[in-house]
């Protein structure tokens, strides 16, 4: 195989598996940003996965075939928010330790998607096979050399993804909603009391946060498994925790943490292409992303620049 | 005495235990939706943890590597630091004594059981203490270096096992020849593999509380905790407070794992993936607010409920799943406290007005 298919190759083997970690790791920048901290991505994911998968699968079953996958991505949204606002619910409302009602979410996503899998499907450990998003190719620009197979022949929620890390940058620091949404983070009483709802603008970041994983779990499921078991989320939203604090909580960042770390979990499946890899036990080349994360946040991140208010339930009584 | 009404005067154990009883009603609630019979399927998950000695000793079993991994997260936590890496911490610390325990047979036992046991409580506070080396001196996130570490830890376990302690042809080390299993309450338990990492357990919870308000050290570990800033201005050491924190940690991690494979499987296995010890560590801390005694019994209703779901899925045909659902609104409602006391609301007008009379 000659150098370039295979550099195209292994970019679009990179975004497949960066998509929903991008997805994932915007979602934790809303809700960090305003000041929650949200643990609960993985379960918020997992929410996600499963509202795809069932919702893909009903659909499918209408007759809807063709919306069928982005029906799931609605329901993975829907979903998604709903989970949000359990930890919206507890930490904001009620002051809960944020950490704390984050791993709710973790069970609560875990136990209840599973126990509706059973419930639905007859005591099944997972949803039946669909069918999924469809690679979707742009015309010219995937006549590129490299980038073309790469990039512009890829799933659309890739498309979408990339898009949206735009999206959400310029929200954040180009509007006024992503001002009053850093604010709230950095200085929530001053954010007070220039008459920003605090506690308004945080339930938002927490119920976008829920939204963008659920798509990120549903991407999973669609692009990837095509099913949603016990094991279709495995980490991945902690991952996208990784790529959010490594990206400095700015989306750019976080996107470029994320293309890392998919482009890590690629290369795995090519390296073993390779004659000299034989010598390289294969458990070592696994541990290839996470050691290169830890060297390149010891050699040039340095001091990680969370938002101030991070964790902190705000209580006007103490102003 | 006093101390002992002090402890129990406050509503420190009402708000839990309401907390637990909302818990089992949400997931009652969800077994009735889902057309199950709650009752039923609780009486079979207590059937199932105290119906034999057997299923008893287990249960115990069940609750052994909670308890340490639940202190781990608490300790971390008493001086401000998160970690989510105990799963790794006991990865490494099983990989510690599997090695000990098979390279180095030929010791007598006496010194060899000790030796692993100990090597797996270093091991597992060294691999912390790489976190807390980074938090300390470069100033890393430990969420994402812990989160790292778990992953690493992983893959070099499996990666010693396969090449190092590998039966060919089985996807698992050789048996391990040094034990800490309680052989002689085998008739009692009906062979449940009871183990002395119990006796460990229940004694790092005793350590953990002297360590931290009975020494100067805790002191300034807990002043950490509290406020970062403020110890440092007191002219405490910030950084060696955290990679101390850490590393002892790690060595609670690091002995569920020595428990694991030394008093239960006496082998270890190549995993295909995250054996979610740390996690479950992460729920049993913040179950017993993060405070050692709270954390044992956090623990052992933990085990309990995991152990007994098995039994829910058996006789009463209920997805042990469920069993997540009911820890994860209990902890929600010991979170939420303020839901709670809006519950107790009620009965504490009541009270309030018998004062007054």
């Amino acid at each position: 195989m000659d150098v370039l298919t295979l550099l195209g190759q292994m970019l679009n083997t990179t975004l497949v598996f960066s998509t929903a970690l991008i997805f994932a790791a915007l979602g934790g920048i809303f809700s960090e940003r305003s000041g929650v901290v949200n643990i609960g991505l993985e379960g918020l994911m997992m929410f996600g996965a499963f509202a795809a998968a069932v919702g893909g699968y009903y659909a499918q079953d209408a007759g809807y075939a063709g919306m069928a996958p982005w029906i799931g991505v609605l329901c993975a949204m829907a979903v998604g928010v709903i989970g949000a606002l359990i930890h919206a619910f507890a930490s904001i409302t009620f002051k809960a330790d944020q950490t704390i009602s984050g791993t709710v979410i973790n069970f609560l996503a875990a136990g209840s998607t599973l126990y509706l899998v059973k419930l639905l499907f007859e005591g099944a450990g997972e949803t039946p096979l669909i069918d999924g998003f469809y690679k979707y190719k742009v015309p010219v620009l995937s006549e590129i050399p490299v980038l073309g197979p790469g990039l512009f022949n890829s799933y659309p929620t890739t498309y979408l993804a990339i898009i949206l890390v735009i999206v959400v940058y310029y929200l954040l620091f180009k509007t006024p909603f992503g001002l009053r949404l850093r604010a709230v983070g950095e200085h929530p009483s001053a954010a007070d009391t220039l008459g920003v709802n605090v506690n308004r603008m945080r339930y938002i970041g927490v119920m976008l946060s829920g939204m963008l994983a659920g798509i990120g779990g549903a991407t999973i499921t669609l692009t990837t498994t095509g099913t949603f078991a016990h094991n279709t989320i495995s980490g991945q939203g902690f991952i996208a925790i990784a790529a959010m604090i490594f990206g400095k909580w700015n989306p750019l960042g976080a996107f470029g943490a994320a293309v890392f770390f998919g482009f890590s979990q690629a290369i795995r499946n090519y390296v073993q292409q390779f004659g000299w890899s034989q010598d390289i036990p294969q458990e070592f080349i696994y541990m290839i992303p996470y050691v290169l994360t830890i060297i390149v946040l010891v050699s040039a991140v340095g001091r990680s620049s969370a938002p101030s208010a991070l964790g902190q339930p705000y209580d006007p009584s103490k102003r | 005495m006093n101390k002992f009404k002090k402890i129990f005067a406050t509503d420190s154990y009402i708000v839990p235990l309401v907390a637990i009883l909302l818990g089992f009603l949400v997931g009652a609630i969800v077994m009735l939706i889902g057309g199950y019979d709650p009752i039923a399927a609780y009486g079979a998950l207590f059937k199932r943890v105290f119906g034999s000695p057997y299923d008893f000793g287990e249960a115990i079993r069940e609750m052994t590597p909670l308890m340490l991994t639940g202190l781990s997260v608490a300790f971390a936590f008493r001086s401000g630091l998160f970690n989510i890496g105990a799963d790794g911490q006991v990865l490494i610390g099983m990989t510690a004594a599997s090695l000990i325990g098979i390279k180095w047979a030929g010791l007598p036992l006496f010194l060899l059981v000790p030796l692993a046991v100990i090597g797996a409580g270093l091991c597992g506070g060294l691999w912390a203490g790489i976190a807390g080396y980074l938090k300390a001196k470069r100033g890393i996130n430990e969420v994402i270096t812990t989160i790292m570490l778990n992953w690493i830890a992983l893959f070099l376990a499996n990666y010693i096992v396969r090449n190092f302690l590998l039966i060919p042809g089985q996807n698992r080390s050789e048996d391990i020849p040094a034990s800490i299993s309680m052989t002689f309450l085998n008739s009692f338990f009906d062979n449940a593999r009871l183990h002395w990492g119990t006796i460990i357990a229940l004694a790092a919870a005793v350590f953990f509380y002297i360590y931290l308000w009975k020494t100067k050290q805790g002191f300034e570990m807990r002043a950490v905790g509290l406020n970062p800033h403020a110890a440092e201005y007191a002219g405490m050491n910030v950084g060696r407070n955290v990679m101390k924190s850490m590393f002892i940690a790690g060595v609670f991690a690091g002995l569920a794992g020595a428990g694991e494979v030394l008093g239960v499987f006496h082998y270890q296995a190549v995993f295909a993936g995250s054996p979610g010890y740390g996690f479950d560590g992460i729920a049993v801390a913040l179950l017993g607010l993060t405070h050692p005694f709270g954390v044992i019994l956090a623990a052992i209703l933990y085990g309990m409920l995991t152990y007994g779901s098995a039994g829910m899925s058996f006789n009463a045909d209920v997805p042990p799943e469920l069993i997540r659902i009911v820890i994860g609104s209990i902890i929600f409602f010991i979170a939420a406290q303020g839901i709670v006391r809006w519950v107790l609301k009620p009965f504490y007008f009541k009270r309030k007005k018998e004062k007054v009379l």
